[in-house]
């Protein structure tokens, strides 16, 4: 059982909860020597590779640290800059860290939006009527998995593929929502969620469900 | 088991093919905005999964179900994509659109010289070779309503 992450989306779009729960953390680090073989990419605020994947290092990711120096956009933690340090033959061997780039909590919130257009066009080009929205969105390396409440909240969960009894979980959340959100006399609705009795409880059902337990209702 | 519809797109978006087998609903636009509005959404789908995916992504994004229908994806390494919509309980659908790419838009668009990249196709022999597949297939059942 591994859920990656839950989210809220309140009936606007707008993320209004966002819990990590098993984000695997992807991260290589390797001893190169001149010339470097891969391409990287220095537009951008970061560094990333461009091209040439090799030893777990694949497009996409960022480097986040060179000889352990940490590196902070184009910046060595130190000052210099991560392009000159690494065009330069003499700083050689270097060891580069590398890492899939983390979501911040901007491009969630970016993200929680863009999702609520396609669920609204799914259901537009459907070729049956009266079609629902998205509800189970699979990739190759996850499933997504949506409830929308009458009032129009969307719950989200990113799971593994084969994952079962995601919609039961679904429900319980909305239920936890329901008991420890809403009758919260601190909660304005629409806000982003802070409630500490919903995050240990939350944590609490996810803990349970991934240990395999199954969840009654 | 129903299919309802096939659209097949280029790198560019261009929509290169579109077939109609059981569909009940009309989106109510043009087929030329319903195409870009679907390439869009396509488009959308690809990044939004690309970012919000745990591990690296190899195929990305595969199929999305709704309570009604289910829509599959494939897309291929040149960029040509193909969308088909049927019901939501069907199963083998992408073995079934490989199959669509490799026996009979390779044999009768790509391989034929009248055919202009990049342009939608007018090939009758297409056409036919398709809708018989697709009447053949088991994934198309009589429309249960």
């Amino acid at each position: 059982m591994v859920i990656y992450g839950v989210y809220i989306v309140n009936k606007s779009g707008g993320l209004i909860f966002n819990l990590d729960h098993n984000l695997p953390k992807i991260e290589t680090e390797k001893t190169f020597s001149y010339p470097l073989d891969i391409n990287l990419d220095y537009e951008g605020k970061k560094v990333s590779v461009a091209f040439g994947q090799r030893d777990g290092i694949n497009v996409g990711h960022t480097l986040i640290s060179v000889n352990g120096v940490h590196v902070n956009g184009t910046a060595l933690e130190d000052g210099r800059d991560a392009k000159e340090v690494i065009e330069n033959k003499d700083n050689y061997p270097l060891t580069l860290k590398f890492s899939r780039p983390k979501m911040t909590t901007n491009e969630k919130i970016f993200l929680a939006s863009m999702f609520y257009p396609l669920f609204a066009i799914a259901s537009q080009l459907s070729p049956e009527p009266k079609s629902s929205g998205i509800e189970v969105l699979e990739a190759d390396t996850f499933r997504l998995h949506c409830f929308q409440t009458l009032t129009g909240v969307k719950f989200m969960i990113v799971a593994e593929n084969l994952q079962p009894g995601i919609d039961v979980l679904l429900r319980r959340i909305y239920e936890l929502y329901a008991d420890y959100v809403l009758k919260n006399p601190f909660y304005s609705l629409e806000m982003p969620i802070r409630c500490e009795l919903f995050d240990t409880n939350l944590q609490a059902l996810l803990d349970q469900v991934e240990k395999g337990g199954v969840v009654s209702a | 088991m129903t299919i309802c519809n096939l659209y097949i797109f280029d790198k560019y978006g261009t929509l290169l093919y579109y077939g109609e087998w059981n569909r009940l609903k009309h989106s109510g636009i043009t087929k030329d905005e319903e195409a870009k509005l679907m390439y869009g959404m396509l488009f959308s789908i690809k990044s939004f999964v690309s970012k919000i995916s745990p591990m690296d992504p190899k195929a990305g994004f595969l199929h999305y179900k709704t309570n009604k229908y289910a829509l599959n994806y494939l897309e291929l390494p040149s960029g040509v994509k193909f969308v088909l919509n049927t019901d939501n309980t069907s199963t083998g659908i992408r073995e079934f659109l490989q199959t669509i790419y490799s026996k009979l838009w390779v044999e009768y668009v790509v391989r034929n010289p009248l055919w202009t990249m990049g342009t939608p196709v007018t090939s009758d022999l297409f056409e036919a070779k398709l809708n018989e597949f697709v009447k053949q297939s088991p994934l198309y059942g009589s429309k249960i309503i």
